[in-house]
């Protein structure tokens, strides 16, 4: 009935938007940082634990569209035992296949993302924890926003 | 064509821009309280203001530059007959609300506010009417103070108002409409209080001018602004009328051409009011566009207006109510044409995605009143608002598709 929308809203989309996973906050955490949406209120808070120059666990909280929760979600399966240097590739081939429909290599869940490109004012809501999460391995303070970005 | 069928008679064929699919679907727009759709009247005196008339007001003694400036205050004119103004000196153009609201601080509040004066606002102001007076008030040290809205049903509390109005209070400025709530404020009641006590009044008309008949003496305000935009007219333009006396009194809000009397090295005799106010080439076409949409509101009649749109507002919100999983913001009466919602466990921003995939034009988001989505507890809503092309069948399919959307996310 909405087969235009399936692109977008994939089944795993709409699973993680709803049962989000490692949805907690991070006891001994040290690194956070937040997201924010201005122009529709999203908010993401990711929770890192950062060993040497590994991700060792990650948990998020926050709230927002169905894109953004999914994106949080999802994002924290994809980058746990990660490194620095591969959080920050991930977040460059994500932003290119949000914003193009095109995937540079294997992204894995992280693919059900590239409905997303087709619906422009949607691309903030996927890209928004990725943003949160660039500045937490970078070890910044401030809460990025999608309003300073582009 | 499907936008005719219920919708206000004799509009048939004035809205090209409404006959058309969206996403392979017949467009359905319901974000009027954003901007309206423009008639071919409209379009039309733009166009033969250009493709005729065109030059510069109040310069050329040429013949064109005669027609231009002609135009110019006829429309300013119009606009004074349109609100019942006591004359078209009262008729400041702007380029919107917005700046007619940042008119009135800078200029009659840098004069009259001081520190310790208080100004009142209400919790349902648009950020239009908020930040230039957070700004006044950092500049004066004057304070802000807000009327509350008493929960979701968004009605402002008059038994509340005389206790709100103590000495300090300078000017109480407000809107006429919520472009959220939809709640019709009774603004002759509150300019009415506001009168006795000497204090000075600010009607924010953004969300009425279109829709139903203005009379700022019937108000009782000394201020009031709306912007073309919203009433069929073009972007770009927008009134501030300023009662004669308060405007006498004003210093210049800009500096220029067009304002001044005479202009030495050091010093300036400023023209009389409105053209004080107009610094530099003004928006003409804009002001002509103008006109002609306060000329097919007046023929269509803004009392049919005002009935289409409490029917549509009233239609939609019954139609709401019965459905299940659904938080309905506004009164349950005498709302205008809009509604706001949200759908439980969907957020705003999907549900105008996916509805915007049937072609229906939504508005999700905080629609500029954040601090009144903080008092409700909400992030954001959904919001469909209606103007005289939209029909009850239109509202119908818009229910077919909530329901659909609600099954899609499984809430
Ligand atoms: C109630 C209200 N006030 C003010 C405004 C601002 O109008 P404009 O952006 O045309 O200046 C709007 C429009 O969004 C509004 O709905």
């Amino acid at each position: 009935m909405f087969d235009d929308l399936n692109d977008l809203y994939q089944q795993v989309i709409l699973d993680h938007s709803k049962s989000p996973r490692n949805y907690s906050e991070l006891p001994g955490a040290n690194r956070t940082a937040q997201g924010h949406n201005p122009l529709c209120g999203d908010h993401v808070t990711l929770f890192l634990n950062v060993e040497g120059d590994q991700v060792k666990e990650i948990s998020w909280q926050g709230s927002g569209c169905a894109i953004s929760r999914a994106s949080a979600s999802i994002l924290t399966t994809a980058l746990k035992g990660k490194s620095v240097a591969e959080v920050k590739t991930l977040f460059d081939r994500v932003h290119d296949m949000v914003t193009t429909g095109k995937s540079n290599g294997d992204l894995g869940k992280l693919a059900v993302f590239a409905g997303v490109h087709k619906f422009p004012a949607r691309v903030k809501c996927a890209i928004l924890p990725w943003y949160a999460a660039l500045a937490a391995v970078e070890g910044k303070a401030e809460p990025v926003s999608t309003e300073s970005e582009e | 064509m499907q936008h005719t069928a219920q919708s206000i008679k004799g509009i048939a064929g004035d809205f090209p821009i409404l006959d058309q699919k969206v996403n392979g679907h017949p467009l359905i727009y319901f974000d009027n309280a954003a901007t309206t759709q423009k008639p071919g009247q409209v379009v039309e005196a733009l166009r033969r203001y250009y493709e005729h008339d065109n030059a510069n007001v109040h310069r050329g003694i040429h013949e064109l530059s005669n027609r231009a400036t002609r135009a110019f205050e006829n429309a300013r004119t119009r606009a004074a007959a349109f609100i019942n103004a006591r004359s078209a000196e009262e008729i400041v153009f702007t380029r919107g609300t917005t700046e007619g609201i940042n008119l009135v601080a800078n200029s009659w509040g840098a004069k009259f506010i001081k520190a310790g004066d208080k100004i009142l606002l209400t919790e349902m102001e648009h950020h239009s009417n908020i930040v230039p007076w957070q700004l006044l008030a950092q500049r004066t040290g004057a304070q802000l103070a807000f009327l509350p809205v008493n929960g979701d049903r968004g009605l402002l509390d008059l038994t509340r108002l005389s206790d709100s109005l103590t000495p300090d209070v300078k000017l109480l400025a407000m809107t006429h409409i919520s472009n959220t709530l939809g709640t019709i404020n009774p603004v002759a009641d509150f300019c009415e209080h506001a009168r006795k006590r000497g204090i000075v009044t600010l009607i924010d008309a953004a969300q009425s001018a279109g829709h139903r008949p203005l009379d700022v003496q019937e108000i009782g305000c000394d201020f009031l602004v709306f912007s073309g935009h919203k009433m069929c007219g073009p972007t770009g333009i927008g009134v501030l009328y300023g009662r004669g006396e308060l405007l006498e009194q004003m210093p210049p809000y800009q500096g220029g051409g067009e304002m001044i009397l005479s202009c030495d090295f050091y010093e300036t005799t400023y023209k009389k009011p409105p053209h004080k106010f107009e610094a530099g080439t003004p928006d003409i076409s804009g002001a002509i566009g103008l006109q002609a949409a306060m000329n097919y509101l007046d023929e269509i009649g803004r009392n049919n207006i005002a009935h289409h749109d409490q029917e549509l507002g009233a239609y939609a919100f019954e139609k709401l109510s019965s459905m299940k999983g659904i938080r309905l913001f506004g009164p349950t009466i005498g709302r205008a044409g809009l509604v706001s919602f949200l759908l439980n466990g969907v957020h705003a921003h999907d549900v105008v995605t996916v509805a915007d995939q049937r072609g229906i034009a939504l508005r999700g988001g905080h629609h500029c009143n954040q601090p009144l989505m903080r008092k409700l507890g909400v992030e954001s809503t959904a919001r469909a608002s209606f103007y005289f092309y939209n029909t009850t069948a239109e509202i119908d399919r818009f229910v077919e598709v909530l329901r659909e959307i609600q099954k899609f996310f499984g809430a």
